[in-house]
């Protein structure tokens, strides 16, 4: 118990020292909410570090607070205690460099797609605006539908545009919160496919929240597996299959009966 | 439903309608209620006088000067008060206070502030328009989704650029409901208002027709002005919440 | 921050009184009473016994307009939006005597009524009926084919799936259009005192200025009817609040 005890209480960015690869360090990280005049913990003790380039889902049971992990990352929301540093330093507040992706409510219902995409394009010079505007347009398969209303897209078309808005902007990371949680099984898997292929294009780090197991060995790197509340990390998997994946191999399978054991359901329905 | 019975169905009611009307003035055999036709012969009488056409535009002039005053008074107010929540805790309940109050029951006030006539009628108006827009348009603001908030702070958006381009867009289909709300209310209460000693206006002719000499045929056509052209100015706000920009704010069957 | 919160507040309210005081304080005709004299007033009418006995008169006329409104209003317009076909012959007609002001009826009122009690209740009646009636057409027109059908599917006969899923499915929405209407009832209540009647807030205000110019009272009766409204309002809320009701709420938003 000791060690353990002194472990704990090392800071986790120090000891893994930071090489030039390292994006993002998350390190003895604890939230606390008042609600109703009780405390409730929310995380506990969490550290993460995260390199340039990576995709990194974090899996975790419904509110179980991975949520209230990447919105500290993000910057919308502090920590109790603990640290969260990108490229070295301390995560202030909600950065254009770092995009959130919300489930797709999160498009404006009041701007086209053409005005989405270039909303967060108010500092470029008007020819650069329209020209990414057109190349996201393009790459997201929404070509034909820029002075669509968001109401008059699809769930899919939504989840896409916001992609785009966020892309738009040239992040260096994106944080995606359940991203495709709200859309049918078939959009769902063209949706993943469409991520892989625009994250291999432009080798954003990604930190990706489901509580989907297949869509995390589909799509990640490593995955992160966090326990019921209070939420701490149960364990850390590398996904080692090269993309694209293959859903009928043996590593893929096995990789994703580790993580139903890892969470503790059965094998059967 | 076929679409023939989208026209025929209300006529045939308004037959109804104006067949039960016929019969009860026979039935009753009341000498003071007017006929159906014999509204439509005071309307025509009114027009062929030139009274109609002055009445409504002089009560749609103070509609309109009433309306304009609250809406330009009243938006700026609401989104304040929907931006910082200090200062609705502060003038919340003061607002929520003078709501109740019938515009009616300031018709002494307003005489007093405004001596007779028509400032003291657009005073009303603007009181009766006023709250429902501050009401609407705090709530709108207060209510923009936190998600809207914090995309646009990520993309690094000042204070000001958050306030024009995510708050009061959000908060617009709001507004505009608001806006169609309190168009109903100063409509309503034009009569209110045109009872203070004004000598034209639809209101006027009603409590005019009544008391000299009892020409409820007047007073029927009066109110039947009122009710077209409220719905008239209904239907054209409503147009406002059809607008492309607007129309995923409000739900359409 | 707590303390502020409560305390702004009251500082904001102080900081009004005192500008009503001093702008009467400095205005050269002073037709208009102070707050403190305000207060004399309301302390004077309790005094007398008449604030008790105006209060009551005025909520027994709103409560019976209002109740018999109720009654009349919820089936009729249920029953509308259950039959797409009556709605499409009688909506037009709605639409049209809505935005009539319930005092362009004074004249038809009285002549139906006479001068009194039945007129005022009349009034309340009228300005409560059509609100009621299309919030109830529009929340049964709004009932979810899935969930009747769900009824259906176990073996509900007509009046079970009226009173097992028509019924609790549109009762959030009547609670909202309730609460609005009783809001409207309270607005009109002035105006059907201002009908020869002898009692209540609305004759108050009226009568404290012809017989007079005793403001005070004017401004007495005012602040009544907002404090009331404002209670009345709140109580319509908590009924909104119950648990039963709740889901209407989050499923609106």
């Amino acid at each position: 118990m000791g060690p353990r005890r002194l472990e704990l209480t090392l800071d986790h960015c120090v000891s893994y020292p930071a090489s030039n690869s390292t994006k993002l360090c998350v390190s003895g990280v604890n939230k606390t909410f008042r609600r109703d005049g009780k405390s409730v913990h929310v995380l506990e003790d969490i550290d993460l570090t995260v390199r340039e380039g990576e995709f990194v889902c974090i899996l975790g049971p419904s509110g179980c607070g991975k949520s209230t992990l990447l919105n500290i990352v993000g910057g919308f929301t502090t920590a109790t205690s603990g640290r969260v540093e990108i490229d070295g330093e301390p995560v202030r507040g909600p950065d254009p460099r770092r995009i959130f992706v919300f489930q797709e409510r999160g498009v404006f219902p009041w701007l086209t797609v053409e005005g989405n995409i270039s909303f967060g394009l108010f500092k470029l010079p008007k020819h650069e605006r329209e020209r990414r505007v057109s190349h996201y347009v393009h790459m997201v398969g929404l070509k034909g539908f820029e002075q669509s209303y968001p109401h008059e897209l699809s769930g899919g078309m939504k989840q896409r545009l916001e992609v785009a808005r966020a892309l738009a902007v040239n992040p260096d990371m994106l944080f995606l919160d359940e991203p495709f949680g709200a859309l049918d099984s078939i959009t769902r898997l063209l949706m993943r496919g469409e991520l892989l292929r625009i994250w291999q294009a432009e080798r954003k780090t990604i930190l990706f929240v489901t509580h989907d197991i297949d869509e995390s060995v589909q799509l990640a790197d490593r995955v992160v597996v966090m326990s019921a509340r209070p939420a701490t990390i149960r364990t850390i998997i590398d996904i080692d299959i090269p993309h694209p994946r293959e859903l009928s191999s043996r590593r893929y399978l096995e990789l994703r009966d580790g993580l139903l054991d890892e969470i503790g359901l059965a094998h059967k329905v | 439903m076929k679409p023939w019975e989208r026209i025929a169905l209300p006529v045939a009611a308004g037959a109804v309608i104006v067949a039960i009307w016929i019969a009860a003035v026979h039935v009753s055999g009341t000498t003071v209620f007017p006929l159906p036709q014999r509204v439509l012969a005071g309307t025509q009488e009114l027009a062929g006088k030139g009274v109609l056409g002055s009445y409504v535009r002089d009560s749609l002039m103070r509609v309109g000067a009433g309306y304009l005053l609250a809406l330009v008074a009243g938006i700026p107010l609401g989104i304040a008060l929907g931006w910082y929540p200090l200062a609705a805790r502060s003038f919340n309940p003061l607002i929520q206070m003078l709501r109740p109050i019938s515009p009616l029951a300031w018709i002494p006030i307003s005489i007093v502030l405004f001596g007779v006539g028509d400032e003291a009628a657009v005073f009303l108006i603007f009181l009766a328009s006023f709250f429902p827009i501050v009401t609407q348009t705090m709530n709108g603001v207060k209510e923009v989704p936190e998600m809207f908030r914090l995309a646009g702070l990520n993309f690094g958006l000042s204070a000001a650029q958050l306030f024009r381009r995510v708050l009061f867009p959000a908060a617009l289909p709001q507004i505009v409901m608001g806006l169609r709300i309190a168009l109903g209310i100063a409509w309503l209460v034009v009569v209110a208002a045109e009872m203070i000693a004004v000598d034209s206006g639809l209101g006027y002719l009603i409590i005019d027709a009544r008391n000299a000499g009892k020409r409820y045929d007047l007073v029927v056509a009066g109110m039947l002005m009122i009710g077209l052209i409220g719905l008239a100015l209904d239907t054209a706000i409503r147009r406002l919440e059809t607008l492309r920009a607007l129309r995923w704010g409000f739900r359409h069957e | 921050m707590r303390n502020s919160s409560k305390l702004l507040p009251l500082g904001v309210f102080a900081a009004l009184t005192l500008a009503w005081h001093a702008a009467v304080v400095s205005s050269e005709q002073r037709l208009l009473p102070t707050p403190w004299e305000v207060v004399l007033g309301i302390a004077e009418l309790a005094q007398r016994g008449l604030l008790i006995k105006y209060v009551v008169a005025s909520l027994f006329r709103v409560t019976w307009g209002f109740a018999v409104a109720a009654l009349l209003a919820i089936p009729f317009g249920l029953f509308l939006g259950w039959y797409r076909r009556g709605e499409a012959a009688v909506n037009p007609f709605l639409q049209i005597l809505r935005p009539i002001s319930p005092l362009a009826w004074i004249p038809i009122s009285i002549l139906w009524f006479g001068v009194g009690d039945g007129a005022a209740i009349y009034l309340i009646f009228l300005a409560s009926f059509l609100p009621l009636a299309v919030t109830a057409m529009n929340a049964g027109r709004n009932v979810l084919d899935v969930h009747l059908n769900a009824g259906r599917n176990f073996g509900l006969s007509q009046t079970q799936l009226i009173l097992r899923v028509l019924y609790p499915s549109v009762l959030p929405q009547l609670i909202v259009g309730l609460r609005i209407t009783l809001g409207i009832a309270w607005l009109v209540v002035v105006a059907a005192e201002m009908i020869a009647v002898n009692s209540g807030l609305g004759f108050l205000i009226v009568d404290a200025r012809n017989a007079g110019n005793r403001y005070d009272l004017v401004v007495a009766g005012m602040l009544m009817i907002g404090l009331i409204g404002l209670l009345l309002d709140a109580g319509m809320r908590s009924l909104a609040n119950l648990k039963i009701l709740r889901w209407g709420r989050a499923a609106s938003s």
